[in-house]
């Protein structure tokens, strides 16, 4: 199958790309767009976001390797981030982290994001998302989650079955 | 009783307070800009008349106005020092990278309250003939950034952005920039090489400078999102009443984000320097206190940059007696005011306004390993002392915390970190060994102890 972006996503991004004096600035919003469309940014949505930013692939590839946000394979259909640092550690973030892990059926101690094998959900120990008041924090998808209890994890993790 | 001050949260948390243009403009909103827009040119003396832009920025320089992104340089000297001679665009970039750990203010304006800051953006492009503005906004703040384009998009159907904004001739465009989960592109260079679409690795000063040399090689302000939103608050109200908030040379008020073993965390603005460290964390209108049976360990005072206190930490500082004269006076580290000058005179600093409180719950070792990998894990990799020593303290810290320490580790850490400060492109060098640096200096007791355990169980464990 060849790599097609939707006509409309494709008027979106032209827009987004006339936000910059120079194109290349728009690397990370398209590159953001693409995973959101696709989940994950294959090597087609890289060559093709240099082809559309007059770049060399290499050039888009460096940034998917360095910003974290972004991965090169499919995730699961929810993906959930608990904050690791200090002040959600000092909050339980640890217990949280391992109590969804468990859940889920995959390691708590392997590094990156990790997929269950039923491919509902994959989940990633992340550094400080802003929310340290209410910690531990969460986030499934785009969505905060706050002071969260292994109770109401649970919960959250059922509303995403 | 010490209590908060909400100038810039004044209406965030209110009951049916919205985020929409509609109730912002219903409470006043957008009136500093259309004020701002109107004001003629000013008589000054020993300078004749000045243009209405000029102005502002002497107004923002009068107020005392100090950076909330972290390291609390005077914002109009900041803006004086742009270059307005390379005929080159001008260009304004709100910081609502937010993520130095334990600080969580900026979202609260950007999700309660986004008109505020987009007038503050207004007026700071206006008074430094920038007619293009980017707000960079953390990745992770998907809602943030959808709720800052809807006010945008609001501003705009208003005619406060665009062409020609309210008939006065001025042009501006704001647009929404998202980062992707790297904590560097906080730092004001990397940030600036992010927004050029490249890693964000930051840039040497000299000779880049973002005044002189920033997004793309033209001069650049980078402001935090607290620091906008006062400016609209000095236009509103002139300098001299930001000015009269707070104490001298820490003037106006702050958002101080307080996390950890506090009863009641959360986000506190108060006028700055008129509460005290203690305050913040045990009185009844902020913290609240430790939970029952617990004692005060150590206090991070401004993000996990800085450097961590010890409780019971006490502070030769220099003061006044009553008739004025300079006196040296002891002074508890609870009755620290939490402002910018007293903390760095106590030899930390109030970074971006985050405290972070452990008590004696706190397995210290545990807690730097924590923010040792969070350095560890977000050094962009530049400069070899900071990847290499970021790294090497950080899997030093890991061994301790699994049972594998030595007992010349203290000594080890300390030696790294002493050789990152300094020597490094951007203050992420700083970053990650201040902490260092300060917990093992402070607590080396706790560290040699881990070490020498870890040995005698080893040494115990041969010979069985
Ligand atoms: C490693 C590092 C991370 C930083 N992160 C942030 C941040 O998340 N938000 C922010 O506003 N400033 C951050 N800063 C400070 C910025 O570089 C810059 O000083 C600030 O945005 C200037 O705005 P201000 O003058 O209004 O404070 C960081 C600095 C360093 C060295
Ligand atoms: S000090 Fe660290 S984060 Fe800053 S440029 Fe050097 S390697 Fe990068
Ligand atoms: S430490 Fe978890 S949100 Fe900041």
């Amino acid at each position: 199958m060849s790599f097609e972006v939707p006509k409309k996503l494709e008027t979106e991004i032209n827009r987004t790309i006339k936000h910059y004096p120079e194109k290349r600035s728009a690397s990370l919003m398209l590159l953001h767009a693409l995973q959101d469309h696709f989940g994950y940014v294959s090597k087609d949505a890289m060559e093709w976001i240099a082809q559309k930013l007059d770049l060399q692939p290499i050039n888009v590839y460096e940034l998917v390797t360095f910003y974290p946000m972004f991965r090169q394979e499919p995730a699961g259909k929810h993906v959930i981030k608990v904050c690791r640092t200090l002040s959600c550690a000092l909050g339980g973030a640890k217990e949280l982290h391992g109590h969804v892990c468990k859940k889920i059926g995959v390691d708590p101690k392997a590094h990156g994001l990790q997929t269950a094998k039923n491919g509902q959900f994959s989940v990633e120990f992340v550094e400080c998302l802003a929310s340290c008041g209410t910690a531990p924090v969460m986030m499934c998808d785009d969505d905060f989650y706050e002071g969260v209890s292994l109770e109401k994890a649970d919960e959250i993790l059922e509303a995403n079955k | 009783m010490p209590e908060e001050y909400r100038l810039i949260l004044k209406h965030a948390d209110a009951p049916k307070y919205s985020n929409d243009i509609e109730c912002y403009m219903k409470h006043g909103g957008y009136k500093a800009l259309t004020k701002a827009l109107k004001l003629k040119g000013k008589r000054v003396e020993g300078k004749g008349v000045i243009p209405p832009q000029e102005w502002i920025r002497e107004e923002v320089k009068a107020s005392g106005l100090r950076g909330r992104g972290g390291a609390g340089f005077s914002c109009g000297l900041k803006w004086s020092f742009v270059d307005r001679r390379s005929g080159k665009p001008i260009y304004l970039i709100c910081n609502a990278d937010e993520s130095e750990p334990g600080t969580f203010k900026d979202r609260q304006i950007i999700y309660k309250d986004p008109h505020q800051l987009i007038e503050g953006m207004i007026i700071s492009a206006y008074a430094n003939d920038v007619n293009l503005a980017y707000i960079y906004i953390r990745g992770e703040f998907v809602e943030g950034a959808k709720i800052l384009n809807k006010a945008l998009d609001e501003a705009r159907k208003k005619k406060f952005l665009g062409k020609d904004i309210l008939g006065s001739g001025f042009n501006l465009e704001i647009h929404v920039h998202r980062g992707a989960g790297a904590y560097i592109c906080g730092e004001e260079t990397g940030l600036i090489e992010s927004l050029e679409g490249k890693r964000a690795y930051p840039r040497i000063k000299p000779p880049y400078f973002p005044a002189i040399l920033g997004l793309y090689m033209c001069p650049t302000i980078v402001n935090n999102v607290e620091t906008l939103c006062a400016v609209k608050h000095i236009v509103a109200d002139g300098s001299e009443a930001f000015a009269k908030l707070g104490t001298p040379n820490n003037t106006g008020t702050r958002i101080v984000s307080l996390s950890g073993h506090v009863k009641n965390p959360g986000y506190y603005e108060i006028e700055v320097g008129k509460a005290t460290i203690g305050e913040l964390i045990f009185n009844e209108n902020f913290g609240g206190g430790l939970r029952e049976g617990r004692e005060l360990k150590a206090i991070i005072p401004g993000g996990s940059s800085a450097k961590v206190f010890k409780a019971g930490e006490t502070f030769k500082m220099k003061g006044k007696d009553k008739k004025g004269n300079p006196i040296d006076k002891e002074v508890d580290l609870l009755d620290l005011p939490y402002d910018f000058d007293s903390l760095m005179a106590a030899g930390s600093m109030s970074g971006s306004g985050a405290i972070i409180v452990m008590d004696d719950s706190t397995d210290i070792v545990d807690a730097l390993s924590n923010v040792s990998e969070f350095y560890a894990h977000e050094s962009c990799g530049q400069c070899t002392p900071c990847r290499e020593g970021s790294l090497w303290m950080s899997k030093a810290l890991h061994r301790m915390t699994h049972g594998e320490g030595r007992k010349e580790d203290a000594d080890y850490l300390l030696n790294i970190a002493q050789n990152i400060q300094g020597r490094t492109i951007c203050a992420f060098g700083e970053a990650c060994s201040w902490p260092v640096l300060s917990f093992v200096k402070k607590f080396k007791p706790e560290f040699e102890a881990r070490g020498a355990e870890d040995e005698q169980r080893k040494a115990e464990e041969v010979s069985d």
